[in-house]
């Protein structure tokens, strides 16, 4: 089944709220070698004007994570698992992520585009905070083999 | 002052199993080819790769020390354009370059290059950041 092109514009509902955790953070600061102390040490943190300790700036991958999950649920979508490549990823914040933020992330699929054999998928996962402003967009684009038809 | 094309940052980072396997726990990524040799080679993959994901996220930190806070990070994206085989008894050492690409009042562009060997693993890695 080729992926289909009217996910584009289907509405996802929010995602469960994630909550970060202040040991979360430490330990994904660990994960991808970010030592500078702002994301360990809350005092370090708080000296730079921030509640508590700051994620890294890829942390926001957590959150889209639970939206794109949504994504390969719907029974529709023509994608599946084993042929998805990442292919590319972007992140724009407005502000750092920090330890405490309660995080919703909505899901939208922006462009389905065919290549040769394989579909691209452009996916959009706005991020906001409790007070519903704005914290980071993070974008994905997956190749889709097609596969045997 | 920053100018265009000044080197701001360069770090090595050696990746292992036991990193892959890190990444894997702290993020949810649990697919197999990131720590089962057996699954990767049925996939028809030259070996066990790193997480683009944990590529993309040590590349920025080399930049995270010059900058002071990782906050004044606006924008950050890549293309995967190799994959990084990691070695079960060597790892993977993976070189970050951190360039200036463009200055534009307060705001730059950096520029990585992120080497493996002699391949660049990422294209196009590029963060838009605040200077103050």
């Amino acid at each position: 089944m080729p992926v289909n092109p009217e996910l584009v514009g289907r509405a996802f509902p929010p995602a469960a709220p994630y909550l970060v955790g202040r040991e979360k953070v430490r330990e994904f600061a660990r994960a991808v070698f970010a030592d500078a102390p702002q994301h360990v040490d809350p005092a370090a943190a708080r000296a730079l004007g921030y509640a508590d300790v700051v994620a890294p700036p890829t942390f926001a991958i957590v959150v889209q994570e639970l939206t794109l999950r949504q994504l390969l649920a719907e029974p529709d979508t023509g994608i599946e698992l084993s042929r998805v490549l990442h292919a590319e990823q972007r992140f724009r914040s407005t502000r750092p992520i920090v330890a405490g933020d309660e995080l919703t992330g909505t899901l939208s699929v922006t462009a389905v585009r065919a290549i040769g054999g394989n579909a691209m998928v452009t996916s959009e996962t706005d991020v906001r905070d409790a007070a519903g402003e704005h914290v980071v967009t993070a974008t994905s684009v997956l190749v889709v083999g097609e596969g045997e038809q | 002052m920053t100018a265009v094309g000044d080197v701001v940052a360069e770090r090595s980072v050696h990746l292992t199993r036991e990193s892959l396997v890190r990444y894997a726990g702290a993020s949810g990524d649990f697919n197999p080819i990131h720590y089962r040799d057996d699954v990767a080679a049925a996939v028809g993959l030259p070996g066990v790769l790193a997480h683009g994901m944990l590529t993309m996220g040590l590349a920025i930190q080399a930049i995270v020390p010059w900058l002071g806070d990782a906050g004044r990070i606006l924008e950050y994206g890549v293309r995967f354009t190799r994959p990084v085989v990691v070695d079960p008894e060597a790892g993977a050492v993976l070189t970050i370059v951190a360039k200036v690409g463009a200055v534009e009042d307060d705001i730059a562009r950096i520029d990585l290059t992120v080497t493996h060997g002699a391949s660049t693993v990422l294209g196009k890695a590029q963060a838009r950041i605040r200077l103050v």
